[in-house]
């Protein structure tokens, strides 16, 4: 039960969002909005190069976990209808 | 949970909360000490015959009854910032749940792997079955796993609410606009109870919250489902 080692997931699986040190107050907020502009930003760019998005997914599971999922809607929402206010 | 006419602080379940406990036991005994001190002085006062005709130019005792109260305020503090830091350790957490607050539920989701979202509302009292707490049981408890670091991630979709589990000593404010980040360990299975804790209108004593804490390998066998 108390056996710390065994109960970590395997090395490269994902398992949560790790600590990020460019935010590192109780405040996640820009967290949340700065991995979905990269992710977003990351897709447009290597599409653009028509390179495979792959390495895209990470942002994606970041936002994914920390962001309300209603947020995310509402800004998806406004990207397909090109009022959203972020620079992507 | 709290039991009626509780006076004291709920058992801990979470290495944070053992180290409040103690703090507030550290904290309570000067309290003590000092309130009992200025009593039996008080005290003394009060019932002598004797009457003190030279009551001014006493440097010795003012010196000393300032220093020593000062040395008393460090002492309680510097436990009390020892806590304050170690509440925002890194500590690599294993799993992210967020915890949405609106008038008057909570909504939780789930969505490292996939996504399980849903509310929780308390169980009004025509819904009770026999055995259920009243003003504290809901119909979807959040299933959490017990040893391992929890990040939750807290906001509100409407005005400010509070989201607390007193035995895990947590309490983080839902603020619209913000989503605020608390970590936590909880040492021992069972089901856990808090309450709303800021004034959100006029439910605000009914959207209680209520953790049920399982052991890792159960809740790595799939979503759990509350009956």
């Amino acid at each position: 039960m108390l056996d710390v080692e065994a109960q970590e997931p395997p090395k490269g699986k994902w398992s949560t969002p790790p600590f990020d040190p460019r935010f590192p107050s109780q405040n996640q907020i820009r967290n949340c909005y700065q991995n979905f502009l990269d992710y977003h930003r990351c897709l447009k760019t290597r599409t653009r190069r028509g390179k495979s998005t792959q390495p895209c997914e990470y942002y994606f599971r970041v936002y994914h976990s920390l962001c309300p999922i209603s947020w995310v809607e509402s800004w998806n929402e406004q990207i397909k209808n090109g009022i959203f206010a972020g620079k992507i | 949970m709290a039991h009626a006419a509780q006076v004291g602080l709920q058992d801990a379940t979470s290495p944070i909360m053992e180290e409040l406990i103690t703090f507030h036991d550290h904290a309570l005994m000067i309290i003590f000490l000092i309130c009992f001190l200025v009593l039996y002085a008080l005290f003394l006062t009060l019932t002598t015959k004797l009457t003190n005709t030279n009551i001014s130019d006493a440097q010795e005792m003012e010196t000393i009854w300032t220093i020593l109260p000062a040395i008393i305020l460090v002492l309680i503090a510097l436990p009390s910032l020892r806590i304050l830091y170690m509440t925002d350790e890194v500590n690599d957490p294993s799993l992210t749940i967020k915890s949405i607050g609106h008038q008057w539920y909570w909504t939780y989701e789930y969505t490292d792997y996939g996504g399980l979202i849903f509310n929780s509302y308390m169980l009004p009292p025509l819904f009770l079955e026999p055995g259920d707490l009243r003003l504290l049981d809901v119909d979807n408890r959040v299933v959490l796993p017990i040893e391992t670091p929890i990040r939750m991630m807290i906001t509100s979709q409407d005005v400010l609410h509070s989201w607390a589990v007193p035995t895990l000593g947590l309490k983080t404010d839902a603020i619209p606009g913000r989503l605020n980040q608390t970590t936590f360990t909880a040492t021992r299975p069972g089901v856990y109870y808090g309450q709303c804790s800021e004034i959100c209108g006029a439910n605000h004593s009914f959207m209680p919250i209520v953790l049920e804490l399982i052991p890792l390998k159960i809740f790595e066998m799939g979503p759990v489902f509350t009956l």
